[in-house]
């Protein structure tokens, strides 16, 4: 008889001197009392009681751990709440905006006629009458959504192809040239251009080309254009140079010449990184303001021509109507129309992320058998 | 429908580097050539040679005369492009691409070029090529799914039928088997002797006991030491460079003493 007896233990052996499974939870709700209880003594406020909260539980839990499990064991917990500690912080202005801007925002999008119409012939007067009598608040940001719509897109038809082709120099062709290496410069030098400068040159430029006092969407798209360039052509670049080069090879050693080969084998196989970089350069220029401010004036009335005559454009339309509102003495039907344009941003801007998404996963490479 | 290839005198640079040095060769056509050598001896760097590819690497050229039915390669006005479209290459990994689907990786040499093909040729050509790279009915069913989808064997044996689908006269093999299973080397060796009817095959191998079962006849590359040039040593028939080298270096090479 040489059985030998299993020992019966109500843990196991090697799980010994760990905290058990709820230990986070008993010292967050320990946590989050006493710092009512703290916050109780000096004058409650929620920002307050987070914060002493976090900290007590941070010390509670690696207090806790390293009596029990040790120091390494409490090392870990102390990273791990640094770790969730920032992503915590860096969240919270994310959501703080977008919370204020729905919540001022909502009100405006949702009045009648907000979407489809202009302010043309929206005064003072009407305005006062809403404030003062509580009708509905007239005018609508129609003729600045169109702007911002005709002017970016004018600004990608521009950007795209001077920028797609800078990469297509630089990673198929440039071989670290001098000439390639001073465009690399010139891009990162662009990339940091403040955007009232690109403004600044478009207007000077049309001024001298065309003549002076020109504003027009055009100008704007092209002061668009000046940070858009250097944009695409990082991400393109970016894109273009994971294509390995074993495709490459394979393509000439099919006797395709080169340009074939940068057409239908290179630029297919980095198309979703192209096209979501793409998007992403059209999402960071849609909200610029100083630029548009300079080349395309303001307008209240509809204007569908980007060649001629002043354009409204949102980000503008904002900074008007909280500057200079409507109505001066009643300024709150303005700031209702401006939060309502901030939230229509802000929602083209989500939905230019998305449709970046979209596009990476549509035009990605297929696996499947 | 294949060529014979002449190398006369070459020498292979990497910028001022010389990579190989001095190599002639006569590799006759409707056979299989192996370059056998340690690693880093040049065997791949001049292979690729053989089809213009060596100029693909930024600052790569080379001097001496490749003579392909006694056309040179390197003459002046030869457009790589006609060299590589008879010379075609398999890679040591398989590459296929990875936007196409199966069909069209096979007819990437043809629809890459832009040229008009229509859909009962094309048709055609892809049953021809994918049965001659052995491929044809593991795949029949899925023509239309992402080459990328398959096996690593079946997509190097989708290389070669994507290789031999352009109708070259010769085709450069680079390791095409290092990356494989026995059983997919199995079928890619069983390929090379049944290519060897109508084409010229040239294979690197690092594998002698594949270079012993697939090749006619077998060209050693050595290396002094890191830095020098690799040369060829020995070039001959296979039974020879393996049963009764007349180099020592070659003999202590395929018996293992080195290498």
């Amino acid at each position: 008889m040489t059985s030998t007896l299993t020992p019966v233990r109500k843990r196991s052996a090697l799980t010994k001197g760990q905290l058990p499974k709820y230990a986070p939870y008993v010292v967050l709700a320990v946590a989050l009392v006493l710092g009512a209880a703290i916050l109780a003594l000096i004058g409650f406020n929620a920002f307050g009681w987070g914060v002493v909260s976090a900290i007590l539980f941070a010390a509670g839990l690696v207090g806790w751990s390293a009596a029990v499990e040790g120091s390494r064991k409490a090392k870990d917990k102390l990273a791990t709440c640094l770790v969730v500690g920032s992503f915590l912080i860096a969240l919270l202005p994310l959501i703080s905006v977008i919370w204020t801007v729905m919540v001022n925002g909502i009100p405006g999008l949702i009045t009648p006629g907000f979407l489809g119409k202009s302010m043309n012939g929206v005064t003072g007067v009407y305005d006062n009458r809403a404030a003062e009598e509580g009708g509905p608040v007239l005018g609508g940001i129609y003729h600045a959504l169109l702007g911002t719509v005709e002017i970016t897109l004018l600004a990608t038809v521009i950007s795209v192809p001077v920028g797609l082709l800078t990469a297509i120099y630089l990673v198929e062709y440039g071989n670290d040239r001098p000439v390639a290496r001073a465009i690399t410069f010139f891009v990162d030098v662009m990339t940091g251009i403040p955007s009232i400068v690109a403004g600044l040159f478009a207007a000077a430029f049309f001024f001298a080309v065309v003549g002076p006092g020109t504003k027009t969407g055009a100008v704007a798209a092209v002061a668009l254009s000046v940070l858009m360039i250097p944009v695409v052509v990082r991400s393109s670049e970016e894109m273009l140079k994971i294509v390995p080069n074993e495709l490459r090879e394979a393509s000439y050693a099919l006797g395709v010449r080169k340009w074939r080969t940068i057409l239908k084998v290179v630029i297919p196989t980095a198309i979703s990184g192209i096209a979501s970089g793409v998007t992403l350069a059209i999402a960071r220029v849609i909200g610029e303001t100083a630029p548009i401010l300079v080349t395309a004036g303001f307008a209240t009335s509809i204007n569908t021509n980007v060649f001629g005559g002043w354009m409204a454009s949102l980000p503008t339309f904002i900074y008007t109507q909280i500057l200079n509102p409507t109505s001066p003495s009643n300024p709150d039907p303005s700031s209702q129309r401006a939060w309502g344009a901030a939230l229509v941003l802000i929602v083209l801007v989500m939905l230019l992320n998305l449709g970046a998404r979209l596009i990476a996963r549509v035009f990605a490479p297929k696996a499947g058998r | 429908m294949s060529k014979r290839i002449d190398v006369k005198d070459l020498n292979v640079y990497y910028g001022n580097f010389l990579a190989v040095e001095d190599v002639s060769i006569n590799i006759e056509a409707k056979s299989v050539t192996a370059f056998i050598g340690p690693s880093g001896c040049g065997k791949s760097t001049f292979l690729r040679t053989l089809n213009r590819m060596h100029e693909v690497l930024p600052g790569a050229r080379v001097e001496g005369e490749v003579l392909l039915d006694g056309d040179n390669l390197y003459g002046p006005g030869v457009d790589p492009v006609t060299v590589r479209s008879q010379i075609g290459m398999v890679f040591q990994r398989p590459n296929p691409f990875p936007t196409m689907s199966i069909r069209d990786n096979v007819l990437a040499g043809v629809k890459l070029n832009n040229q008009k093909i229509s859909k009962g040729e094309a048709d055609a050509l892809v049953e021809r090529s994918l049965q001659g790279a052995n491929l044809w009915n593991e795949v029949k069913d899925r023509l239309e799914k992402p080459g990328s989808g398959l096996s690593g064997g079946q997509q190097q044996r989708l290389c070669i039928a994507r290789a031999i689908a352009v109708e070259p006269q010769v085709i450069l093999m680079d390791e095409p088997c290092s990356a494989l299973d026995p059983i997919s080397t199995l079928a890619v060796e069983d390929l090379i002797n049944e290519l060897k009817d109508q084409y010229t095959v040239v294979i690197v191998t690092h594998n002698m006991q594949q270079a012993a079962r697939v090749s006619d006849r077998t060209a050693f590359f050595n290396i002094a030491g890191t830095g020098k040039p690799g040369k060829l040593i020995e070039f001959a028939e296979t039974s020879t460079i393996f049963n009764n080298p007349s180099n020592k270096a070659t003999e202590d090479y395929v018996s293992g003493r080195f290498g």
